[in-house]
């Protein structure tokens, strides 16, 4: 017997169980196929979310009736708001999270789910009828069929572990790689690039000396992610804070040689912002120690993940050098760290709804696309469920700009400029990025959420009262209105321009709060705190939201030049055949991508501009492959 | 683009020597035909340049540039003989004769190394202004810009300003790492305040610059009869306003071109300054009046002595030369002191000294000046966008580094538009070089 799905999810890892949560809330009928029930919101890596960038990124999952958020809120373990002082847009929230409490989390709220059917098995290649995908068949030979499948085995394509000189083929220690779907991939014949990662060892708690260890607190507020979270239960712990010494650089530096990554075995290519240690020493040689936080993996786990010394090299040195840390002299290491090499496909084969150019049907999810982290793996997850379902529903995909999300600007670098490291989310990568903060997530994006359908009626009554009583208090500050002169007696110091202000206005002002200003009306006294919150930072950044969108509207007009399909840009004989290449891959549409392609410079960009510019453009049909 | 193109480059003739370029796949074959064997690329050869005949037309230096590594990106050439007009008028029928040859439209040479992408868009800009450069000047400041000086200053900017932006990310998006201090934004607070200023000084120059492509505006002004139609007409050396004497003749502006001393000086005609009740004249004088307010210079013309007083409120902002017209007529007695210059137009006496007196005017070209002054008003609009944003982002130093990180932005932005945009991987290219990154 077949199972019959709308869509199919494989891989239960962080971009897996967006994916399926948000298929199953647009109504389809979903299954997560993944290896082990059990390791269903497994964090591979370092046991924290958010961070800057990330935490915008989970903000807006949330804000899609996603569960990162929920499942952070309820397995934080030392909430922290990063950038606190340095204005509310670059705020990102974060947390470290118990690992077992948010694998647990995770897979109750994945069991809740309506619609969603868990399937334990190895998915082994994908099922096609002519060029419509058809179903997904498991290594044990079992079929599923369905409509569409989103793909999101995240480092177990052909995943190949290093530790010092061994290699070990896994998709993480101590799991089989993933190897049928690769070969798969190939035989698509979509681009397939190799990257690596990697991770440190994990520290046996009651062996560190912790009396004599630095500190690092949660905040007093712990701020959650979620909109439907009140307030965190979870007890907030401490983590430690050391450092790399002289003595351990030696020995590192000793053994480079040894490093799986400096013997020349790894091809991928790793994320410069996380480096190993052995990285670090190579390029950073001359300072003199680098930081390490020792961060408990759980409430009641003597597990501690040692932050900052993620390395390839043999056991034995692991355990060498990381006794030479102050307070680690006696330290036990119970896993080794280790680099992993993995396949991804070049994320350029996808539509902005990630879903395969060559393959209808087929969605690709989180570190298969070259992306590195879960929010980034989530937030993908996120998009590729949504759009699978609107698929199967025959609607309208459902597409985030940039100008409305950092999800937008994730999938727009993705797409149309591919990765040449594994891509992390920064928040300098959204230029609008006064308009797109994690403060206001819900509003950019709830009531979209809300007209795809994909919202609870709880959220969606409790955003709808929050909207409206934020309007409204937002609309009493509009009408309030006074003279400077007036201002003047209540000790405010405005221009004295004669120029009446409206309370919004005043509150603009960086050195105004509600609480002040109820000095002159004083009924904005009764306005709730989170309201009030909300109002002073909309007020700050009004008027660069109002530059913004004019800036947003000004770029879609100049980037709008349109390039022909098929457009030949081998007649242009100035640009570099590098150029010709990339070019005719990427085939940019318009300008604005034109600008984005990898090693585009000002000269070959004006040439390009210059011959739209002209009346007639030439282009070319499609060659016929001829073999 | 098979053809192989050649034409006079250098100045007008006669000269001391005159180049003339070739460009194009034929290239070395005629070389070789008027000049004999080149020998090495890139140097200049003494040659006789003789024609199909083998007779001598001069003896001059020869170059050869092998593409792409040309000004146009194709093979090119270049002959430098003296600068007599049969000389070149010979060279050139030479080179009209030889089968494949022809000569170059308008900055064609230019439109070939754009296309051969050797431009990149100020300099590209800088083409299209040399295609219709008329004065010496204007081609000078277009050359400047054609040739990337203006760009490498431009790049040299958007870098420190890219750095200064990295600086800020750094401290925005990796304030939790370790090895970038608390303040790495603070130290570039400096280098932006000078940038800041180079980059206003530099807008400075864009007045220098629109007289050089718009010319010095030089109006003539004062009562009717006073003479200033004829003058324009003088100086025109045709009739381009009605001169008769009847008071009020002109009503409109009328403008004329002048090239003086390298530069282009445009001459403007007015309606004469008095009280009427006449409706056309009327608005005659309202114009004249506008057109005063934004001269460079004024020439303020009276046959009569004290007929300066009441006009001369009129540009009272203006630079002003008072001339005395109608000297030929001897009926009028003048203080020395009442005017600056007398002119006849009847009998050309004093024009010179009028000329001379409105190069006064122009730039001071002795010495070197520089044409590293902003072209177009697109550049300084950007120029102006990214001072002002500079200025801002250095005033809300209170307001948090996310607005003056957006004011910084614009600023990349803005310049960004002038040559080519910097990209987000650059800033962090430069974030990863500088600090180690990554926990
Ligand atoms: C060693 C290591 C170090 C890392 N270091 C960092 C770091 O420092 N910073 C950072 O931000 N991120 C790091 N990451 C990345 C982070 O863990 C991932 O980006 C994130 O987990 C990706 O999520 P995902 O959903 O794409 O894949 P994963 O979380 O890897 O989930 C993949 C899931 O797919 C399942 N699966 C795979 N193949 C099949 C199949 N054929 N059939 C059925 N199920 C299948 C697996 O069982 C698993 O449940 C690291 C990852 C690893 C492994
Ligand atoms: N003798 C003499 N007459 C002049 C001279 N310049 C102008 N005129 C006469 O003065 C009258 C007014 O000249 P016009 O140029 O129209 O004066 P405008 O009203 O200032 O433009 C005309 O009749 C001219 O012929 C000059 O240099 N000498
Ligand atoms: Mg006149």
């Amino acid at each position: 017997m077949t199972l019959k799905y709308d869509v199919v999810i494989i891989g239960g890892g962080h971009a897996g169980c967006e994916a399926a949560s948000a298929a199953a809330r647009m109504g389809a009928r979903t299954a997560l196929l993944t290896h082990r029930r059990d390791t269903i919101g497994v964090m591979s890596c370092n046991p924290a979310i958010g961070g800057l960038g990330k935490g915008h990124l989970v903000r807006e999952i949330d804000a899609m009736d996603g569960l990162m958020g929920r499942i952070a809120d309820a397995a934080g373990i030392q909430f922290r708001l990063l950038n606190r002082k340095k204005g509310p847009a670059v705020r990102g929230p974060r947390t470290q999270a118990d690992r077992r409490l948010y694998r647990e989390a995770m897979q109750e709220a994945i069991a809740s789910i309506e619609n969603l059917d868990v399937i334990e098995g190895d998915a082994f290649d994908l099922l096609m009828n002519g060029r419509q995908l058809s179903g997904v068949t498991l290594k044990n030979g079992r079929t599923i069929s369905c409509r569409t499948v989103v793909l999101t085995t995240g480092t177990f394509l052909r995943g190949l572990i290093h530790l010092g000189e061994r290699k070990i083929p896994a998709g993480r220690m101590g799991e089989e790689p993933s190897l049928g779907l690769s070969a798969t991939l190939e035989r698509f014949g979509l681009r397939l690039g190799r990257l690596k990662t990697g991770t440190p060892a994990r520290l046996d708690g009651r062996t560190i000396d912790w009396e004599n260890v630095g500190r690092q607190g949660a905040d007093d507020e712990p701020v959650p992610f979620s909109f439907m979270t009140d307030r965190i239960n979870n007890r907030q712990i401490e983590c430690g804070v050391t450092r790399t010494t002289a003595a351990t650089h030696k020995i590192i530096t000793d053994n480079l040689g040894k490093s799986a990554m400096y013997s020349g075995q790894i091809m991928g290519v790793g994320p410069r912002y996380c480096p190993s240690i052995e990285d670090k020493i190579v390029k950073f040689g001359e300072r003199d120690g680098h930081q390490i936080f020792l961060e408990p993996e759980g409430l009641d786990d003597n597990t501690v993940y040692p932050n900052g010394i993620s390395t390839s090299l043999p056991e034995n040195i692991q355990q060498e050098f990381i006794r030479t840390i102050p307070c680690l002299e006696h330290v036990v290491i119970l896993q080794p760290g280790y680099a992993i090499e993995y396949d991804h496909v070049d994320p350029r084969e996808l539509s902005s709804t990630l879903e395969v150019l060559k393959i209808p049907g087929l969605f690709l999810a989180g570190q298969i696309n070259g992306t590195t982290g879960y929010e980034e793996a989530g937030a993908q997850g996120l998009v590729a469920g949504l759009n699978a379902a609107l698929v199967c529903g025959g609607n309208d995909p459902h597409v985030f700009s940039r100008t409305n999300s950092y999800i937008g600007v994730m999938i727009d670098d993705l797409t149309s400029r591919g990765v040449s490291e594994p891509y992390r989310m920064f928040t300098s990568r959204a230029e609008y990025r006064l308009s797109l903060r994690a403060d206001n997530a819900d509003v950019r994006l709830t009531p979209d959420a809300i007209s795809l359908g994909m919202v609870s009626a709880e959220r969606q009554h409790r955003f709808q009262c929050w909207a409206r009583t934020f309007e409204t208090a937002k609309a009493s500050l509009m009408a309030l209105q006074v003279t400077p002169n007036e201002a003047r007696k209540f000790g405010f110091h405005i221009n004295q321009d004669g120029q009446r202000r409206s309370a919004f206005e005043l509150l603009s002002y960086a050195e105004h709060s509600i609480g002040s200003l109820a000095r002159l009306w004083p009924e904005l006294s009764a306005i709730e705190p989170k309201i009030a919150a909300a109002l002073e930072i909309d007020a700050t950044y009004a008027v660069y939201m109002e530059k913004q969108a004019a800036d947003i509207a000004n770029v879609k007009r100049e980037e709008s030049a349109e390039i022909p399909e098929y457009f030949d840009f081998s007649i242009l004989s100035g640009l570099s055949n590098e150029l010709v290449q990339k070019l005719t891959l990427t085939a940019p549409r318009n300008l604005a991508q034109v600008l984005k392609v990898d090693g585009m410079t000002p000269a070959a960009a004006s040439l390009i501009l210059a011959y739209l510019r002209r009346d007639t453009v030439q282009s070319v049909p499609p060659k016929k492959a001829i073999q | 683009m098979d053809d192989t193109i050649y034409a006079l480059s250098s100045g007008a003739l006669p000269s001391g020597v005159a180049i003339v370029r070739i460009s194009g796949p034929h290239t070395r074959d005629v070389l070789f035909r008027m000049a004999g064997e080149i020998g090495s690329n890139r140097v200049a050869h003494l040659r006789s340049i003789r024609n199909r005949n083998g007779e001598l037309i001069d003896s001059g230096l020869v170059l050869f540039f092998p593409g792409p590594s040309s000004f146009t990106g194709e093979d090119c050439g270049e002959l430098q003989v003296h600068g007599g007009r049969a000389v070149v008028q010979a060279l050139l029928s030479e080179l009209g004769s030889i089968q494949g040859l022809r000569h170059a439209e308008p900055g064609e040479f230019s439109r070939r190394a754009f296309h051969n992408g050797k431009l990149d868009l100020v300099e590209v800009e800088g083409l299209a202004d040399l295609i219709s450069a008329e004065t010496e000047m204007q081609r000078r400041l277009a050359v400047e810009h054609a040739q990337g000086g203006m760009s490498a200053v431009y790049q040299g900017w958007a870098r420190r300003l890219t750095h200064a932006r990295a600086m800020i990310e750094a401290e925005l998006d990796f304030a939790d790492e370790d090895d970038v201090p608390g303040s790495v934004a603070e130290a570039i607070w400096g280098d932006m305040a000078s940038l800041q200023i180079e980059i206003a000084e530099h807008i400075a120059g864009a007045r220098l610059a629109e007289i050089i492509r718009d010319g010095l505006k030089v109006v003539i002004a004062g009562r009717p009869n006073a003479g200033k139609s004829s003058l324009i007409n003088h100086l025109a050396g045709r009739d381009v306003a009605i001169v008769t004497d009847i008071a009020g003749t002109t009503r409109d502006v009328l403008s004329v071109d002048l090239s003086l001393a390298g530069f282009s000086v445009r001459l403007y005609d007015t309606a004469g300054l008095r009280e009427t009740s006449e409706p056309i004249e009327r608005e005659g004088i309202r114009r004249a009046r506008s057109t005063l307010q934004d001269a460079d210079l004024v020439l303020l013309l009276s046959d009569v002595p004290n007929g300066f007083a009441d006009v001369t409120r009129e540009s009272e902002h203006s630079k002003l030369i008072r001339v005395r017209t109608k000297i030929d007529q001897i009926d009028q007695i003048w203080d020395k002191a009442d005017f600056d210059i007398a002119i006849s137009t009847k009998t050309g006496e004093g024009i010179e000294t009028l000329l001379s007196r409105i190069s006064s005017y122009l730039p001071v070209l002795t010495g070197k000046i520089s044409f590293s002054i902003p072209s177009r008003r697109r550049h300084v609009d950007c120029l102006n966008q990214a001072v002002d944003a500079i200025a801002a982002s250095l005033i809300h130093s209170k307001t948090g580094l996310d607005i003056q990180a957006e004011y910084l932005r614009v600023a990349g932005d803005a310049l960004g538009r002038i040559t080519g945009r910097v990209d987000v991987e650059e800033l962090l290219d430069v974030i990863f070089s500088e600090f180690c990154i990554g926990k």
